[in-house]
C-alpha cells in the first residue's frame, strides 16, 4: 500500500515546479501550461485524500476543477490570440503598455 | 510493494516531465511533455481507484486542452522562438525559492501523520463511477448546474475575444 504521505510529496513538488515555471518563464504558453500543472498538482491531492478518508467529496471536486480548467483555457488561449494579433509578441515582459 | 513501485515510476516521469515541460525552448516540446505528464496522471488516478476520472483526464486534459494549446501554438509564429530568452532575468532565485518551497513541504509532510495512514485497504465495494454519479447529481446538484453556466461564459468569452472586428 502507498502511504498517502508520498501523494501528498509529489502532488507539493509538481505545484512548486507550475509555481516556479508561472514566475521564471517569458513565453505566455508555458505560464498558461504551468497553471494547468498547479491545478493538477491540487487533483492528485483531491483524489488521494478521498481515497484514503473514503469519501467521494474529493472526486466531485476534481471534476469541478477539471470544468474550470477547459473553460478557463478556452477564454485565456483567446485572450493569447488577440494579445499577439495586436502586439505582434507572446512573451509577457513586452506587454509594457501600462507601465508608468 | 508492487503498488509502491509503480507509484514510483509514475512520480519519476511525472516530476521529470514536468520540470522539461518549464524549461524547453519550444513550446510545442512543451505540449508534448505535458502530454506525457496527463498521461502518467491518469496512472496515478487509477492506482488510487479513480477510473473513472482518470478517462476524464485523458479526455478532457490530453484531448481537448492540450490539443487547443497545441493549435494556438502552432498557429502563432514560433521562428523568433530560437533566439529569445526563454526565462527572465530573475530565474535563478526563483529556481532556489521553488526548491526551499518544496523542501518546507516536505518537511512538514514527513513530520506529520495522516488519517487512515497505518489501517487501510479495507476497500469499499464499488465506489465507482455510479456512486460517483448519485453523489453528483444530488448532494452536487447546484454547484454541478453552476458549472455548466461557467462553460456557457467560456464558450461565449472566447468567440467574443477571438472574433475579428468588422466595421459597421
Amino acid at each position: 500500500m502507498v502511504p498517502l504521505s508520498w501523494y501528498v510529496l509529489l502532488s507539493a513538488a509538481l505545484f512548486t515546479i507550475g509555481v516556479v515555471g508561472v514566475l521564471s518563464r517569458r513565453n505566455v504558453f508555458i505560464i498558461l501550461m504551468s497553471i494547468e500543472l498547479m491545478l493538477n498538482a491540487a487533483n492528485i491531492n483531491l483524489i488521494a485524500f478521498s481515497h484514503y478518508l473514503q469519501n467521494l467529496t474529493g472526486q466531485i471536486f476534481v471534476i469541478f476543477v477539471i470544468t474550470v480548467a477547459a473553460a478557463e483555457a478556452a477564454v485565456a488561449l483567446a485572450l493569447i490570440i488577440l494579445l499577439a494579433r495586436n502586439r505582434g509578441t507572446v512573451y509577457v515582459d513586452e506587454f509594457n503598455l501600462l507601465k508608468g | 510493494m508492487i503498488n509502491q513501485l509503480i507509484f514510483a515510476y509514475f512520480a519519476a516521469v511525472i516530476v521529470v516531465s514536468a520540470v522539461l515541460v518549464i524549461t524547453r525552448k519550444n513550446p510545442v516540446h512543451s505540449v508534448m511533455f505535458m502530454l506525457l505528464l496527463f498521461f502518467h496522471i491518469a496512472g496515478v488516478f487509477v492506482l488510487l481507484n479513480a477510473e473513472f476520472l482518470a478517462a476524464v483526464q485523458l479526455i478532457v486534459y490530453a484531448g481537448a486542452i492540450l490539443i487547443l494549446f497545441l493549435f494556438v501554438v502552432i498557429l502563432l509564429s514560433v521562428e523568433r522562438e530560437s533566439q529569445a530568452a526563454r526565462a527572465n532575468r530573475f530565474w535563478p532565485w526563483l529556481a532556489g525559492f521553488g526548491l526551499i518551497i518544496a523542501g518546507e513541504i516536505a518537511l512538514l509532510v514527513l513530520r506529520g501523520s495522516f488519517p487512515g495512514e497505518g489501517k487501510m485497504a479495507v476497500q469499499v465495494a464499488g465506489a465507482g463511477v455510479r456512486d460517483l454519479g448519485v453523489v453528483l447529481y444530488s448532494k452536487f446538484l447546484v454547484p454541478f448546474e453552476i458549472s455548466s453556466v461557467i462553460l456557457l461564459v467560456g464558450l461565449i468569452g472566447a468567440v467574443m475575444l477571438a472574433k475579428k472586428k468588422t466595421n459597421e
